[in-house]
């Protein structure tokens, strides 16, 4: 018999329940409240007490009110229909729910269960599978969906039954399998599983080395991020973070996109909303809405769910990736889902760890980044979770506790500095601050030279020089003024600029500039270290901001145009007469 | 707010703090108000039979044997037409000597809006301010606060930007604000003709702090039952939620949590956030949209209020004082309006964006150039042309006491711009320069 219990206690969403049974922590349980039941998980257990915390508001909930236990942790149902999405942080579909307004307790169904889906089997009678195994597939939008022996499956099968191709329901039977006692087990297209614990039926997970390309130049060409690596974009308010992940989303060459709106504003995911199902998605020509999930918790939805949310989305990019699929997972903002913590954390008093919040934090979230991945799965297919996460740090300080414990977790840093955004330097990025580990993987570094150019990386590494060699020199001008040093100090300190200006901005906001293929990259880079690598004449410091403005001028024309386009070609031939105007004939090589 | 019959009345509290008082009693809802001797109460906290409830006028004088009653709901409106024109306190009770209201009882703080029903906000609203419209433009059903300390004039300007923004009903929440301030509002409604589309709950300095917990709640309800009911366009006006945050910190510290930065409570940004997403587009055409003030302290918007309000609403408009010219000015560094794309350029014409990034670079340059100065140094003669271009920029586009159209915005950016720069220094697409530059000149 399932447990039960009565309310004894309640601390805003803190609720605190005598129970006449056993309870495990994290089972979820239903508060009987006035006619609608309302969802909570359990977080601490005591003597005789549960302490839940409720994904709802309580007010008007009274003591005495039954409670209800479940028997289970907080789970996702997995099944062909995820994708193009609306979900809550618990996977309740939004568009199902009635009324403009939430309701308390109105949980929709995440899939359609009377749908029928085109089923073709892939395993036949008497196949040995295992947890994972793929039985079949049905096509959901443009993607392959494989159904999959569930996850929760421990141990070997074989297979005595499969239907024949055909129209079924997600929760029709497709296959029998029977397993070492000679049990059988029917399967269905959906199975569930429990948010908190990673899917492990993969092989293993190799060092990722794979470039991702986003289209966002300073990412490709400064700190790229690869299939199945982690990131993460800290920085102050109103920097970039959130226009930053929509262009992820919209440019990434990835085959899902899960975005987990996590505790931030409502209208940033009705921008999504309003544009995925009208944009083009370059790589297939399909809208973009159709490989994308939206998990939208935001900061006004209940704040115990926001945790959940990214859980939840993490959830549904490792099913995905069973599939031998490549997802980009981003979650804004993961500071949003550590405060969520905090506030429950303070409510049962526990002792607080820096800046009040949970003493556990940097593990919880490590533990978090950690399903991320690239992996081979057992049938020698592939498929990686790329993560990547917003922090928002309080007063846009980076010494501050989810900050910090990000910093070890992730091994990219996207550093959006404040400065740049109010000089409007976009992407706000600060490319000498930031890094990404990927850079000095061998694998990558092999990977690239092979599949975008052989001196690639040594490219970077020259264009990064002399973005700090700007910066120290820029420090120099402004100690000693303009005159009091040498006129090359002026022509470094331009060359960095010229770089800034139009490898490192990026007009998020132009139909052209706004997201630029690798080899498009590649040949601005180019042209950008021979400007780079050539000496001018200059007699007086004054002529070289105006000369510089200029050639930034056309390279950033050259940004607005369409690649190789006769108006590019243009303004290129342009850039080369002012290039001849006052280069020093022979091109010193660096 | 009356008694009735049924109602049992306790008298026995165990428990007194400043802030609170608790009680043995059963059978009560958590955020239920209550009257501890004709103070309004709300329920905060439930143990077993144990109620502790937040006096908003605080405890003093309460004795042990107060009458306590339990009045079933929690805090609620009463809404209709008649809130037009009228002036309620925190609790939503006349103090313009007029009737109560007649209309239905809602709750205050409902239910959030199912963000798959918003629709995108893409109306411009046009205040004449080019600080405003030319570079940080606003979107009805957009949320923004103005960042400003203590002396800058951001009562008037807000009132400014409210009665020219064309809005079906403006909604004042007034919170720790002084009488002189909440007559100074009331005066230039009714000179302004406008009072009948004005609705108030004023909390001054007068009344205790913590009943200013109400007022944004009771704002915002009444502008969902226009923006919901009657699918008019409302604008709130929310001023000073630095004061609002601070009762929040004062109730938190009173009922001993932990305090998390700035001694506010770690709840802020969730607290802050419910109230500033109720700004929104509706599908049928209503909308609220939210201006606020939070008053900074000494321009620090690294405080635990702006910064967290950063987060939450959709940019900012930072007043500070142009010593160069003596005006006050919107700070084209600082402020932000992140619906600005949702209009400009579409909207507006279609140079408008990058004619607005222009003149924000080249004024940061003019700053760059002030520097120099600063540290003793020789200006280059483009330091000085921005200097000047600054100068101009300040007086003609910055200034908060301009009021021309939209076109005329950008076509005096143009105008500076051929008065001071060559189309390279400017950096904008050549096609526009072709298009919208040359007509100027
Ligand atoms: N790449 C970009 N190009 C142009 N404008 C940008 C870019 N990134 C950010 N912005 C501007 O900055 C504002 C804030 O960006 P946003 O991503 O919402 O910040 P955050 O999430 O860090 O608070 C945007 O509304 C936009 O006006
Ligand atoms: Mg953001």
């Amino acid at each position: 018999m399932a447990t039960t219990g009565k309310v004894v206690g309640i601390i805003s969403n803190l609720v605190v329940v005598k129970v006449n049974g056993p309870v495990s922590q994290n089972e979820i349980c239903y508060i009987d409240h006035e006619a609608v039941k309302l969802m909570a998980e359990v977080i601490r257990i005591g003597s005789e007490n549960a302490y839940i915390q409720v994904f709802e508001s309580t007010r008007g909930l009274k003591t005495g009110t039954p409670v209800e236990f479940t028997g289970h942790m907080l789970e996702a149902i997995l099944g062909p229909g995820i994708l193009s999405k609306n979900f809550d942080g618990l996977q309740h579909d939004l568009d199902k729910m009635e009324g403009v307004f939430l309701q308390k307790g109105d949980y929709t169904h995440p899939l359609e269960v009377d749908k029928n889906w085109s089923f073709k089997p892939l395993a036949k009678v008497g196949d040995e599978v295992e947890t994972g195994s793929w039985l079949g597939e049905v096509t959901e939008n443009w993607i392959a969906h494989k159904i999959m022996v569930p996850f929760t499956s421990k141990g070997d099968f074989k297979v005595t039954k499969i239907v024949a191709s055909g129209d079924y329901k997600i929760e029709d039977t497709i296959a029998v399998l029977e397993d070492a006692e000679g049990n059988n087990h029917p399967v269905s297209m959906i199975q569930k599983w429990p948010v908190k614990v990673p899917i492990k039926t993969y092989k293993n997970k190799p060092r990722p080395a794979k470039f991702l390309e986003t289209g966002i130049r300073v990412i490709d060409s400064f700190t790229p991020i690869v299939e199945g690596g982690t990131g993460f974009i800290p920085g102050p308010f109103g920097t970039g973070k959130t226009v930053l992940q929509h262009a992820l989303s919209k440019q990434a060459d990835a085959d899902m996109i899960v975005v987990a709106a996590c505790g931030e504003r409502a209208n940033e995911v009705v921008e999504i909303f309003a544009e995925f199902p009208e944009l083009d998605d370059p790589r297939t020509g399909r809208k973009l809405m159709e490989r994308t999930t939206i998990i939208a918790n935001t900061s006004n939805m209940p704040v115990a769910a926001r945790e959940a949310s990214v859980y939840t989305a993490m959830t549904i990019a490792e099913y995905y990736r069973s599939m031998g699929l490549k997802i980009l997972l981003l979650a804004d903002s993961t500071s949003r889902w550590a405060q969520a913590l905090r506030e429950m954390s303070n409510r049962m008093e526990e002792l607080p760890g820096p800046d009040a919040f949970p003493m556990d934090l940097p593990a919880i979230i490590s533990n978090f980044y950690s399903r991320a991945g690239f992996v081979n799965l057992k049938n020698g297919e592939t498929g990686s979770v790329t993560f990547i996460g917003t922090v928002s740090p309080a007063g846009g300080n980076l010494k501050e506790p989810v900050t910090e414990a990000t910093k070890k977790a992730a091994r990219c840093f996207y550093a959006l500095s404040q400065n740049r955004a109010d000089s409007k330097r976009y992407p706000a990025i600060d490319a000498v601050e930031s890094y990404s580990k990927y850079l000095e993987y061998p694998e990558y570094i092999d990977y690239v030279s092979k599949a975008i150019s052989p001196n690639w990386v040594d490219n970077i590494l020259q264009a990064r020089n002399s973005l700090v060699r700007g910066r120290e020199t820029y420090e120099q001008i402004n100690i000693l003024g303009d005159d009091g040093v040498p006129i090359e100090y002026h022509e470094i300190f331009w060359k960095s600029e010229v770089i800034d200006f139009v490898i490192l901005q990026q007009d998020a906001f132009d139909k052209i500039d706004a997201s630029t293929p690798i080899n498009r990259q590649q040949y601005m880079l180019e042209k950008v270290l021979t400007i780079n690598n050539t000496r001018f004449n200059f007699e007086h410091f004054e002529e070289v901001n105006p000369y510089f403005k200029k050639i930034i001028n056309v390279l950033k024309q050259m940004n607005y145009s369409e690649f190789e386009s006769e108006q590019f070609k243009k303004f290129e031939k342009e850039l080369e007469e002012i290039i001849n105007e006052k280069a020093v004939v022979e091109t010193e090589q660096l | 707010m009356e008694t009735t019959a049924f109602q049992k009345i306790h008298t026995k509290i165990d428990q007194i703090t400043k802030a609170t008082c608790s009680l043995h009693a059963t059978g009560v809802g958590n955020e239920e108000m209550a009257l501890v001797n004709d103070r309004l109460a709300q329920v905060v906290k439930i143990e077993g039979d144990l109620v502790t409830l937040q006096v908003f006028s605080g405890t003093e004088g309460i004795p042990t044997n107060a009458e306590v009653v339990f009045l079933g709901h929690a805090p609620q409106l009463a809404v209709s037409d008649e809130l037009a024109g009228r002036f309620f306190n925190a609790y939503g009770q006349p103090i313009d000597g007029g009737p109560e209201v007649d209309g239905k009882l809602i709750e205050i703080g409902g239910p959030s809006v199912n963000p798959v029903r918003r629709k995108q906000p893409s109306e411009l609203i046009a205040t004449g301010i080019a600080g405003i419209d030319l570079n940080n433009t606003l979107v009805t059903g957009q949320k923004i606060p103005f960042f400003a300390d203590p002396d800058q004039p951001y009562n008037q300007v807000m009132a400014m930007v409210a009665l020219r923004a064309k809005a079906d009903k403006i909604i004042l929440g007034g919170m720790g604000i002084t009488n002189d301030d909440y007559l100074f509002f009331k005066n230039l409604f009714e000179n302004a003709g406008a009072i009948d589309r004005i609705i108030s709950f004023v909390n001054t300095t007068e009344n205790p702090p913590v009943e200013r917990l109400l007022v944004p709640d009771m704002a915002l309800s009444a502008a969902e039952y226009f923006a919901v009911e009657k699918n008019q366009n409302v604008l709130v006006l929310l001023t000073d939620m630095t004061l609002y945050a601070d009762a929040l910190s004062i109730v938190s510290n009173r009922m001993d949590q932990i305090p998390s930065k700035d001694s506010m409570p770690g709840s802020l940004y969730s607290d802050l956030a419910k109230l500033y997403e109720k700004a929104v587009q509706f599908p049928d055409g209503g909308s609220i949209t939210i201006i606020a003030v939070t008053t900074l302290s000494g321009g620090d918007i690294t405080h635990a209020i702006p910064d967290n309000t950063g987060y939450i609403t959709e940019g900012q408009l930072f007043l500070r004082k142009e010593t160069d010219i003596g005006k006050v000015i919107i700070d084209p560094f600082r402020s932000l309006s992140r619906l600005k794309q949702l209009v400009i350029g579409k909207k507006t014409r279609e140079d408008h964006p990058q004619v607005m990034n222009a003149a924000i670079r080249l004024y940061a340059d003019a700053a760059n150039a002030k520097t120099k100065i600063e540290n003793g140094f020789d200006l280059t003669d483009y330091d000085k042309r921005t200097m000047s271009f600054a100068k101009d920029y300040a007086n003609e586009l910055l200034a908060i006491d301009i009021n021309i159209e939209i076109d005329t915005m950008i076509d005096t950016a143009w105008r500076l711009f051929d008065k001071y720069f060559s189309p390279a220094e400017t950096g904008i697409k050549a096609e526009l320069v072709e298009k919208y530059g040359k007509q100027i000149v």
